[in-house]
């Protein structure tokens, strides 16, 4: 039994952007392909999803090569649920932006290229091979230097430098690690390598291979010492974009590191207390750094950084409670950090600017909308019922169970910065009175649209804060799934065995 | 660029370099070539006539745009390696004619996923060459 539907979520995409691109200079039909072409995407990737929540590693040995040789794409409950959280997410950035996103941008093809990000996206979360890993990493950030840039605003180029340059140069670094790897050991299938890794002496070099790719994914996923370029490009494109940058993009660093940290270099005390370091300064500076920014995209970019180190701290730990405290963040933050975006967004639709000083009034003139924000921002922070709060209850228990002082010191710092940012979006976006509005009013374009375009913009936000709630609320079955996640990684012998033992029937 | 010689030889050049790059494409499965190479010796012969002849001219001789060619290209390769998955095959397996073809050889479906690659890359390298090329 060939597992077709492994492949699905990456082809569907691909799919959906040959047939925009048949349609290059008609914007009006691209917007419905958008739409659908996502919906099926979503489908596709939520059949896989309840595939592997049965336990099952599925796999696919692409072009009939056997495993060690050829490129298997495999999905396990991690893998399943990403895509279709990523689905998810694209579905939802797909329907805001075709309202949100202007004649100019999409006649320069932003359709297309969204879909061929959200093929990469899916590609990175499946592929089995780490060469194909890093050709999916490369679709990735093609795709996402085309977004940033179409539109061509000077603030938007000058933070495309930044975003090119540092991405070019983890691509670089690698690419290294994996040649590195690949010159040592002779494989790039990652169930053999772990296997051959396990076997090998020689150490110091393979240490070498793993810090290299520790920086790479460390670039991509904005920790620490490598964040500079997050903040400085991610506030500059359409709020659509930055929604699925922010939501996705850092994610698939943090991805790729889990899937690299959990198989291959397993049980090694000195990258784990790197990834510990890592993880909490991540946390405490990028909090920081979101306390004194007055743009409300910029708090957001901020806060990715800070959150990232919460992923990385259960990575470091790598207890199975603090995997699944790390799964279940990495859940959530997809989905609240793309909400988060996509209402700065429709913040600048209803009231004209990014900036706190310019705004106010939201609560006054939409007090329903106001508390369906409140829900996205409060479940950012983490406070009880709403979702951010059990992955960090299980990342404390974690932590306080290795007795590790400053993981517990730096969640809770985190934490505390975060809500105080997220009161200061709140008090001044939302409570405080406007303090321009005659003159906000000439730039909102809202009052002028129509019924079903409000209603288009409105509707993938509150999937989000429904599924954000969803996740909050019935935590128990998320829970379960990230037990089984947990279960899954800490146990590379089941991949291994599902990648490795999966003969082909060669005709 | 306009030397009578280039002139004279490009209008020669350019379907001699067209059926060396299907000839680089077709035997390109087990030998040195393929739709990428192909493609870009097709996208060159189009550039060099461009040089001789002008930009426009060069455009009217190829009615369609360039650009055309990608979705097209992309769409050939991808129902290529779509097309094992009807068979029950994974995705991207070769899945090859019995008997031969007379001048093209074995008929499978890597043939048609690199001539999917050679439209893309004709597609797409005119596309750049012809945009920076365009004077306004």
């Amino acid at each position: 039994m060939i597992a077709h539907v492994v492949i699905w979520p990456i082809l569907l995409p691909l799919v959906s952007a040959i047939v925009l691109m048949f349609f290059w200079n008609q914007s009006k039909i691209q917007r419905y392909i958008t739409v659908l072409g996502h919906g099926i995407t979503l489908l596709a990737s939520f059949w896989l999803a309840m595939r592997t929540y049965s336990g099952d590693i599925l796999t696919l040995n692409a072009g009939s090569w056997s495993a060690p040789y050829g490129i298997v794409f495999v999905a396990d409950a991690l893998s399943g649920s990403l895509v279709l959280l990523a689905s998810l997410a694209a579905f939802c950035v797909g329907l805001f932006s075709v309202v949100s996103i202007g004649q100019g941008r999409a006649s320069f093809g932003y359709f297309p290229i969204l879909q061929f990000l959200l093929m990469g996206l899916n590609g990175s979360f499946l592929a089995g091979d780490i060469f194909n890993l890093y050709v999916w990493f490369e679709v990735i950030i093609i795709s996402s230097f085309v977004l940033i840039t179409l539109g061509s605003e000077k603030a938007q180029l000058e933070g495309a430098i930044k975003y090119v340059t540092m991405n070019l140069l983890a691509s670089v670094i690698f690419l290294t690690g994996i040649a590195m790897l690949y010159g040592l050991l002779g494989s790039l299938n990652l169930a053999d390598l772990s296997l051959k890794i396990s076997q090998s002496e020689d150490n110091g070099l393979i240490n070498t291979a793993a810090v290299l790719l520790l920086v790479g994914f460390g670039i991509k996923s904005a920790i620490f010492p490598m964040y500079f370029w997050l903040p400085a490009s991610y506030h500059t494109p359409p709020a659509a974009v930055s929604a699925i940058f922010g939501g996705l993009l850092t994610k698939v660093g943090v991805y790729a590191m889990i899937r690299v940290f959990s198989l291959l270099f397993i049980d090694d005390p000195f990258i784990r207390g790197i990834l510990i370091v890592l993880a909490v300064s991540s946390m405490v500076v990028g909090a920081m750094g979101a306390l004194v920014q007055q743009n409300i995209r910029k708090i957001f970019s901020f806060l990715i950084i800070s959150h990232i180190g919460f992923m990385i701290a259960g990575l470091g730990m790598f207890s199975t409670i603090a995997v699944i405290g790390m799964v279940f963040y990495l859940f959530h933050d997809i989905i609240v950090k793309t909400n988060a975006f996509m209402i700065s967004g429709l913040i600048y639709k209803l009231r004209g600017s990014f900036r706190l000083e310019n705004l106010g009034g939201m609560y006054n003139r939409y007090p329903y909308l106001s508390i369906m924000f409140a829900l996205a921002l409060f479940s950012l922070v983490g406070t009880p019922p709403l979702s951010g709060f059990w992955p960090k209850l299980f990342l404390l228990k974690a932590s306080f169970n290795d007795l590790n002082w400053w993981i517990i010191g730096g969640i809770i710092a985190a934490s505390f910065l975060t809500l105080i940012a997220i009161i200061k979006i709140w008090l001044a976006a939302f409570w405080k009175k406007h303090p321009n509005y005659a003159e906000a009013k000439k730039r909102i374009v809202w009052y002028d649209l129509p019924k079903i375009q409000k209603f288009t913009i409105l509707l993938p936000i509150a999937i989000l804060t429904f599924v954000s709630l969803y996740l909050g609320l019935n935590a128990s079955r998320v829970v379960e799934i990230c037990q089984l996640v947990a279960d899954q990684i800490t146990q590379p012998s089941v991949y291994i065995d599902a990648v490795l033992s999966n003969p082909v029937n060669q005709p | 660029m306009n030397t009578i010689i280039l002139k004279t030889a490009s209008k020669y050049l350019l379907p001699l370099l067209l059926l060396f790059s299907i000839f680089v494409l077709l035997r390109g499965h087990y030998l040195p070539g393929g739709g990428f190479v192909g493609g870009l010796i097709a996208a060159i012969a189009f550039v060099l006539h461009a040089f001789a002849n002008g930009l426009p001219h060069t455009q009217r001789l190829m009615r369609i745009h360039p650009g055309f060619l990608m979705p097209f290209g992309l769409a050939i390769s991808t129902i290529s390696g779509m097309f094992p998955m009807l068979l029950n095959q994974p995705f991207m397996t070769g899945v090859w004619k019995k008997d031969p073809v007379p001048v093209i050889g074995s008929l499978g479906s890597a043939l048609f996923f690199d001539i999917g690659v050679y439209l893309v890359v004709i597609g797409a390298s005119l596309t750049i060459l012809f945009t920076i090329s365009e004077t306004r």
